[in-house]
């Protein structure tokens, strides 16, 4: 049994890995006071008369009410009040400084994608691109944003991306998991045309609003279903942008799966495998093994990470993976965190575990 | 085994916990309905402070659809994970007999008591006709 | 490649008997269903879950010239049972019964197929046995179909497709497994969808290889179903066989779900141990299709995750082009778990074939 119970207590302070979290979820605030002054007068108007709505028919809660309210850690409140991931010093003093976080990737949550109305979606991933700025990487270096896309309306998620392509602010264009379509479908394709130019990878956040039940079978009862659900999502939407073909048509499109965990990935590649062999008439246009276009094109973050008995499984899971695959993440301030610490109870070399932790991030993103 | 007067019984009321700190040991020490029970204060899991998780109650079923709740604020439920853990005894309410938050020893002993028998008590003015938490250590 | 071991006396849980046409399932309607099925031109229940002609359907060696594979008893016999050596072979007859709207079509329907499996396949080989099919679309009206059926013990099981109107787990589907609990039945629950929605959580994909590679999701999906629902809570001599599912994605999906309940079990608080036991104890894989990794060290490997050698159960899936020749047990399976594959773990099962 592989339950590692701590025990063992430490008095000193220890100095940690020095990291980088590729998943950490800042939010407003407030929106009128920190996301209104780069809204239009005209969408602050509707926002204060139709909300937001999306494909889903709670306006100020999920369809599952989670784990924890906001879903969040329960000592992530910042004392001064607000929203947990609202309260920028907090977050250094809880997360970035004791955790040694060298590069923090923001992924906002909730902040204009997936919304129904496609004019306002993109007025407001506009305004939080300028918040992220605003608010958190010009106060804070450790930190970069994600270039926030209304991907509903690909044409204007491509004027949004060469608004700010070159602006080192950013690290990678953030999209939501649950899409209207499979992600790998044509509608999509200019989003990835645009990454490609602005040479930035695309992060496919778990969660969204796409409307479709979230299994193939209908809608389950119960929140840990839809939680686990987000590995079979992800893997649906990975399959798509194989057999689309997407990576032969950008060859240059590096994808991140965030918030997905990652040990389903092998069991995945050799399906698609064993189905492209079988079915190459069908999709002519993927001319190299889905295993072969995941391996050279698709990341993953870590969390969050699954935990086998015996832990050591794992180490075939990342090994079949790949080491050079998986980029560290704690989804901070989010409940199913995991600790940099304690995340990976199992000995490894400390090449790999530099890699695991920071390197391939700082590669991938090429921040070296 | 040495034992550590930690607080004055009163300072921490039914329902209440207090997180004290013994040879290095964070520990949180609960009073259920007068009785005081002490865990370490990391879960076993990822290390989160179990103090700053909710107490909350005991939910069971006999059969899919019932749910029986009992035992009102005496499981302590991390404040990550979620993971529960029953405060009388430290066992997870997931897999009891496999994962534990560590548990110590704690009894009440009267002011006279800690002063014959010279506990620990370093922070503590001691009264006689108090009572006192006392940690086993 | 495959291993050699030999398959003589295994029993194959998995092959797909075809309904030739609507016509040959004419005899087993009532004079009502049978009039409305000529004056409305109902059609064919062929799906898209296997085209026709798509390779995957059908070995191109056991494919015919004409009209359906596998779609006779002599075929059949020759084919699936003779090639392999096996003793028992469970047919699945993927008919599209549960796509249909209305219930009552459906349970028309069900009660043909499996009168006509009765007439067409078990009467003529004794090594044949079969899944009753069943409208699923009414939980009465499948309990009602399964008890008309269920004195022949011929019948092993009670089949279901994955992605059905709603999670298999949600509980108006329980009194059918009050009944399969009842008979000493599994549920087979097969790949296949009623199409009642997309079949991914993303929507509808462009591609046949997507819709067949969506199937492994949507068994994970179910599996957290049946174990979140409290299925097995309610009746734990149940067993829920997973029928061309794949298995290789097993142990993830499980590390999965008992992290998460570790932490939200008070939602399910019915579920009183890990999902990976509960698994281990009611859930069982058929063999095929193997998504294997590339070496058969690996495959040891995965099989170690699985933690249990009690879970895969033999199977062919005759006629579709899973495997070439008789190469059904790949490399990297051990001579002793492939005897249990094979026989024993069919056996504790599938009741009624002790």
């Amino acid at each position: 049994m592989n339950i590692q119970v701590m025990d063992r207590v430490t008095t000193g302070q220890k100095i940690n890995l020095a990291i980088a979290d590729c998943d950490i979820h800042p939010t407003p605030k407030s929106v009128p006071v920190e996301i209104y002054p780069y809204l239009s007068k005209r969408w602050q108007d509707y926002m204060e008369t139709y909300g937001i709505i999306y494909r889903q028919g709670f306006p100020t809660g999920p369809a599952f009410p989670k784990g924890q309210p906001n879903a969040a850690r329960r000592d992530a409140y910042p004392p001064g009040g607000g929203k947990p991931g609202s309260d920028l010093d907090f977050m250094r003093s809880q997360h970035l400084d004791p955790n040694n976080v060298q590069l923090g990737i923001l992924n906002p949550l909730s902040c204009g994608q997936g919304v129904q109305n496609l004019d306002f979606s993109a007025a407001y991933c506009n305004a939080v691109n300028h918040w992220q700025i605003v608010e958190w990487t010009s106060k804070e270096s450790r930190l970069k944003a994600s270039l926030m896309v209304p991907y509903e309306d690909p044409l204007a998620s491509v004027k949004e991306i060469d608004l700010w392509g070159g602006d080192n602010n950013f690290a990678q264009i953030l999209l939501l998991s649950r899409t209207a379509e499979p992600l790998g479908q044509r509608k999509y394709w200019p989003i990835f045309e645009a990454a490609c130019r602005a040479n930035l990878p695309v992060a496919v956040h778990a969660f969204g609003y796409g409307g479709a039940p979230v299994t193939g079978g209908g809608w389950p009862s119960f929140y840990i279903e839809e939680m686990v659900g987000h590995a079979e999502n992800t893997q649906s939407l990975l399959t798509s942008m194989v057999f689309e073909g997407v990576f032969e048509r950008f060859p240059t499109l590096k994808l991140i799966l965030v918030e997905a965990g990652f040990a389903w990935l092998p069991a995945l590649s050799w399906r698609l495998d064993k189905l492209w062999n079988r079915m190459r008439a069908e999709i002519p246009h993927v001319t190299r093994p889905p295993s072969e276009l995941i391996r050279q094109h698709v990341w993953l973050t870590t969390q969050p990470m699954e935990e086998p008995e015996p832990r050591e499984h794992l180490l075939d899971t990342i090994e079949w993976i790949g080491w050079e695959k998986l980029l560290f993440a704690t989804d901070y301030p989010h409940w199913d965190f995991d600790e940099p610490s304690r995340a990976l109870p199992i000995r490894i070399g400390k090449e790999q575990k530099e890699a695991f932790f920071l390197k391939n991030a700082l590669e991938l993103y090429n921040l070296n | 085994m040495t034992k550590y007067v930690v607080a004055a019984a009163n300072e921490i009321l039914p329902g209440q916990r207090k997180l004290v700190n013994v040879r290095g040991r964070p520990i949180l020490i609960f009073n259920l309905d007068g009785d005081y029970f002490g865990i370490l204060d990391r879960c076993p899991h990822q290390g989160a402070s179990l103090c700053k998780g909710q107490l909350v109650g005991l939910v069971e079923s006999d059969r899919p659809g019932q749910y029986n709740f009992t035992r009102s604020n005496e499981i302590i439920r991390c404040a990550w994970h979620g993971w529960e853990f029953d405060i009388r005894t430290g066992k997870s309410r997931c897999e009891p007999e496999k994962i534990k938050a560590t548990q110590y020893n704690i009894d009440t002993k009267t002011g006279s008591e800690v002063i014959e028998e010279a506990y620990e008590a370093e922070t503590f003015d001691v009264a006689i006709e108090d009572n006192y938490v006392v940690v086993h250590l | 490649m495959g291993s050699s071991i030999i398959t003589k006396g295994a029993i194959d849980c998995d092959i797909h008997p075809s309904v030739p046409n609507i016509e040959a399932l004419l005899p087993y309607f009532s004079d009502h269903w049978r009039d409305t099925i000529s004056q409305r031109g109902v059609h064919d229940l062929q799906t898209i879950a296997y085209p026709k002609n798509a390779p995957l359907t059908a070995r191109p060696d056991w494919r015919p010239k004409l009209g359906m594979p596998a779609a006779d008893a002599n075929v059949i016999s020759t084919q699936a049972l003779d090639t392999f050596q096996t003793s028992i072979a469970i047919c699945n007859c993927l008919y599209g019964v549960q796509l249909l709207m209305s219930e009552d079509l459906a349970a028309a329907f069900a009660s043909a197929v499996n009168d006509w499996m009765v007439a067409e396949l078990l009467n003529k080989d004794p090594r044949l046995r079969a899944s009753i099919v069943i409208p699923t679309q009414n939980s009465e009206m499948a309990v009602a179909e399964i008890e008309r059926v269920a004195s022949d013990p011929r019948f092993v099981s009670i089949l279901m497709l994955v992605m059905d109107e709603k999670p298999l787990g949600r509980r108006s589907y329980w009194p059918i497994y009050a009944a399969a609990q009842r008979h000493n039945m599994p549920i087979c629950v097969h790949a296949g969808s009623a199409y009642k929605h997309p079949v991914t959580s993303v929507g509808w994909p462009s591609y046949y290889a997507e819709d067949y590679a969506s199937q492994a999701p949507a068994f994970h999906n179910m599996v957290s179903s049946f174990i979140c629902e409290g299925v097995f809570s309610e009746y734990p001599d149940l067993k829920v066989v997973l029928a061309e599912s794949g298995f290789s994605w097993l142990p993830a999906h499980l590390w999965r779900l008992t992290k998460f309940w570790r932490g939200l079990r008070a939602e399910i608080p019915w579920v009183d141990r890990t999902p990976t036991e509960i698994a281990r104890d009611h859930i069982r894989l058929t063999l095929q299709p193997v998504d294997a990794p590339p070496t058969s060290e690996q495959l040891e490997r995965l099989m170690d995750h699985m933690g249990s050698d009690e879970m895969i159960i033999f199977s062919t899936d005759y006629p579709h082009w899973q495997f070439d020749g008789v190469d059904v047990i790949p490399e990297g399976i051990s001579g002793e778990l492939a005897r249990k594959i094979m026989v024993d773990n069919p056996k504790n099962t599938y009741p009624r074939l002790q």
